[in-house]
């Protein structure tokens, strides 16, 4: 029996090697799993945007839960998920803006035009807290617990399904 | 004769020649062996932006954001292993691009070698099961049917 058990060996090495494959097969590979889930957030403080509405520093994010989205004004796929953000502000999420490497007067155009979601609105001209951030590319989204914990990060503009299947549930375990 | 030399110039100078990096003569730092370190760390990091290319390599703006970043890491008094911990810190151990030798990646260094083992025993064991099948002796019923064999 034993002799025989051998012979499937192969098959079953191959079985887990196909199955591990083809998992893979459905992951971007652009997206890089984030260091920073789990996390306290990093250390900063920016400057306000707008003259009416706060920046946002490090002790601004161990409140409530809330979202932290990094964007820029030359960003396409900012523009895309642009509707989702607003959606979700009057849905009453609380979202803080980082506007990442742009210049103040095309970022006030932006929200001119499309819509202000943010609560708090900072800007990072240079860059560097974004850095801190783990930031690789806007957009990116994090979701920031009551104690300034990062608990989950979307790489690229937000997608109704990611706000159904991943924010909005775990918004929801967050605010019990 | 001229042609000949000029073609072996160009040829030395094509095997010379080395992909150019990205670092702009602005970010470089005047000590040497300061540039020299921030060039040997950023040859390490990946560039998230290009995946495959080194942030000595790439022409993204984040990645030179992150080898101005190294720099000033570096003239701040770190060293070359706590510039690269700031950097994995924020970014993940993908940013490396030698993987280090740990625990998650031990399939990595050491799956190759353990497939090839696993297949060298394999070979070994089948050599000698076939060296032995044909060293032993032929049975009753084996000689029996050579020898039916050989009289027909």
């Amino acid at each position: 029996m034993a002799r025989k058990l051998i012979y499937l060996l192969p098959i079953a090495v191959f079985a887990v090697l196909a199955a591990a494959f083809y998992a893979g097969l459905g992951r971007d590979p652009a997206i890089v799993p984030s260091a920073l889930i789990g996390k306290p957030v990093p250390q900063f403080a920016l400057p306000p945007l707008l003259a009416d509405k706060p920046g946002l520093a490090t002790a601004d994010l161990k409140s409530k839960p809330v979202l932290v989205n990094v964007f820029a004004s030359w960003c396409i796929p900012c523009r895309e998920e642009h509707p989702l953000l607003m959606h979700l502000a009057r849905d009453g999420v609380a979202i803080y803006g980082i506007d990442y490497k742009d210049q103040p007067a095309d970022a006030k155009a932006w929200l001119g035009e499309l819509g202000d979601p943010y609560r708090r609105l900072a800007t990072d001209m240079e860059g560097r807290v974004a850095i801190n951030w783990g930031v690789y590319g806007v957009p990116e989204t994090f979701l920031v617990d009551g104690t300034g914990t990062i608990r989950f990060k979307q790489v690229g503009p937000l997608t109704i399904d990611v706000i159904d299947r991943k924010i909005l549930p775990l918004l929801k375990s967050l605010a019990r | 004769m001229r042609g000949a030399l000029a073609m072996a110039i160009l040829l030395l100078g094509a095997a010379l020649a080395t992909p150019a990096a990205a670092v702009l003569p602005s970010e470089m730092l005047a000590n040497p062996v300061l540039e020299a370190r921030a060039r040997t760390i950023s040859k390490e990091l990946r560039c998230l932006v290009c995946q495959n290319e080194s942030i000595d390599d790439s022409n993204a703006d984040l990645a030179h954001d992150l080898r101005v970043l190294v720099r000033q890491r570096l003239v701040a008094g770190d060293t070359n292993a706590q510039v690269i911990q700031y950097i994995v810190a924020r970014y993940g151990q993908f940013v490396l691009l030698k993987p280090p030798v740990e625990p998650e990646t031990y399939a990595l260094w050491f799956g190759p070698g353990a497939m090839l083992l696993l297949g060298a025993i394999g070979v070994v064991v089948y050599m000698r099961r076939r060296q032995a099948a044909l060293d032993a002796p032929l049975s009753a019923a084996e000689e029996d049917r050579l020898k039916r064999l050989l009289d027909e």
